[in-house]
């Protein structure tokens, strides 16, 4: 098990990813592309938001009525059911969702990367991380 | 205030808490969260809600680049990892039984302490790499590493000692993240610098890459109770998600002193303001 994955840094970081396109890269562009394609879902829905209702620009009682306890699409179905609908909220619902399925997905890509190195030791840690996560996911659909 | 200009409000709150965050290794929950009840008017639920997201959105778009830039201990980070998210499970399943104001308590001395003992270190300078017990644990785990230093250009090698302590004090770390909606970087960064003897950038990179996972093991709990709300979360994600980005940026060409003393007086900032919580009627 090799306990430092470089020899060198440089800091110029092109070098680095000509060198070595190791975990630290793939990791990287998995958060990166989850925190980009989010940001892109968010910021559309709340543009399409905006665009239907031009009231939110004056009216305060519209404030109110969306800060209020108990509304909005916050189901899976209701998401799904209001996006065909092209409501923006459910735009950003689908975002936010991206957002939570990123940390998610890099533990995956770790263990797929530890199962790479034949690293036994941390293919049983991640195994375990990774079930803990579907564990809260799964006791949070039964709530 | 009109929702447009409620939504600006929050995406500008939720940049600098994500710039904040990104520097400091936090998710900026605890910026988020007074800020959205207190002065916006937004249900607690809702407040909650966001600041999960908010932790995600931080660890996710500050680590991308740390991860990169070989800051983050990617093995560390998952090792302790195995803590976190047990401890967020108990903590989101906990919720309902603990009096909220026992764990402001509790929050509030933890903090406190890892603010005072933060700044002891501060002021006694630099701690001596060398004077670290070994520990064959952390060496059969691979857990050492080294990382490239901007600041003083050159590259800085660094050993890990006690993981076994950094895992049960993460399990607390976690606990308090699955009850309070956290990320609870305020407790994992003196966790990793303190008792395992990490570097403090490298504590840093590697608590904001753990808090998203943290955070995304009772994401699940919140989604399903309905607490996540478009309206409130979208602008704090996109707001976050560009101050992580930019924050990000600058870590490395940060000085560790000057973000231990930041780091001291947040700490000291939140801790008041969490015993407050719990003290007051």
């Amino acid at each position: 098990m090799s306990v430092e994955p470089f020899v060198s840094h440089s800091p110029d970081t092109s070098d680095a990813l000509a060198r070595d396109a190791g975990p630290e890269v793939l990791i990287s562009n998995l958060l990166r592309a989850g925190v980009v394609v989010s940001l892109t879902l968010v910021t559309f829905g709340m543009s399409l938001t905006f665009f239907h209702h031009r009231d939110y620009f004056s009216s305060a009682q519209a404030l109110q009525r969306l800060t209020a306890p108990e509304r909005g699409p916050h189901a899976l179905a209701e998401v799904l059911a209001d996006a065909m609908n092209a409501r923006g909220q459910a735009f950003v619902m689908v975002g936010l969702l991206v957002l939570m399925a990123t940390p998610v997905l890099r533990v995956a890509l770790s263990l797929l990367t530890f199962g790479r190195q034949r690293d036994r030791a941390f293919v049983t840690v991640t195994s375990v991380v990774l079930t803990l996560l579907l564990l809260s996911f799964l006791l949070g659909g039964v709530e | 205030m009109t929702p447009f200009l409620f939504t600006v409000v929050v995406f500008v709150v939720s940049l600098g808490a994500g710039l904040m965050g990104s520097l400091l290794g936090l998710g900026g929950g605890l910026i988020l969260v007074p800020v959205l009840t207190l002065l916006l008017g937004v249900d607690i639920r809702y407040a909650v809600g966001a600041s999960i997201v908010s932790v995600i959105a931080t660890s996710s778009g500050a680590a991308a680049a740390y991860v990169r830039e070989r800051l983050t201990n990617l093995r560390v980070a998952m090792f302790l990892e195995l803590a976190t998210t047990a401890g967020a499970l108990t903590g989101a399943s906990l919720a309902g039984l603990i009096s909220g104001r026992w764990l402001y308590v509790v929050f509030g001395v933890v903090m406190g302490y890892s603010a005072l003992a933060m700044l002891s270190k501060l002021r006694g300078g630099q701690c001596v790499a060398g004077a670290l017990p070994p520990d064959a644990l952390a060496d059969r785990l691979g857990l050492h590493g080294s990382y490239w230093d901007e600041e003083t250009g050159r590259e800085v090698p660094y050993r890990v000692t006690r993981p076994l302590t950094g895992l049960g004090l993460m399990y607390a770390a976690g606990t308090v993240s699955g009850l309070l909606g956290i990320g609870s970087g305020a407790l994992k960064v003196p966790a990793m610098d303190l008792a395992m003897g990490l570097p403090l950038k490298v504590s840093t990179a590697t608590s904001n890459f753990m808090i998203g996972v943290t955070a995304a093991a009772s994401a699940g709990v919140y989604f399903a109770r309905g607490d996540i709300d478009p309206f409130i979360a979208g602008p704090v994600c996109a707001g976050v998600v560009l101050g992580a980005l930019t924050g990000s940026r600058f870590l490395t060409k940060v000085k560790s002193s000057w973000l231990r003393g930041l780091f001291v007086v947040v700490l000291l900032g939140v801790a008041f303001q969490m015993l407050r919580k719990g003290v007051s009627p």
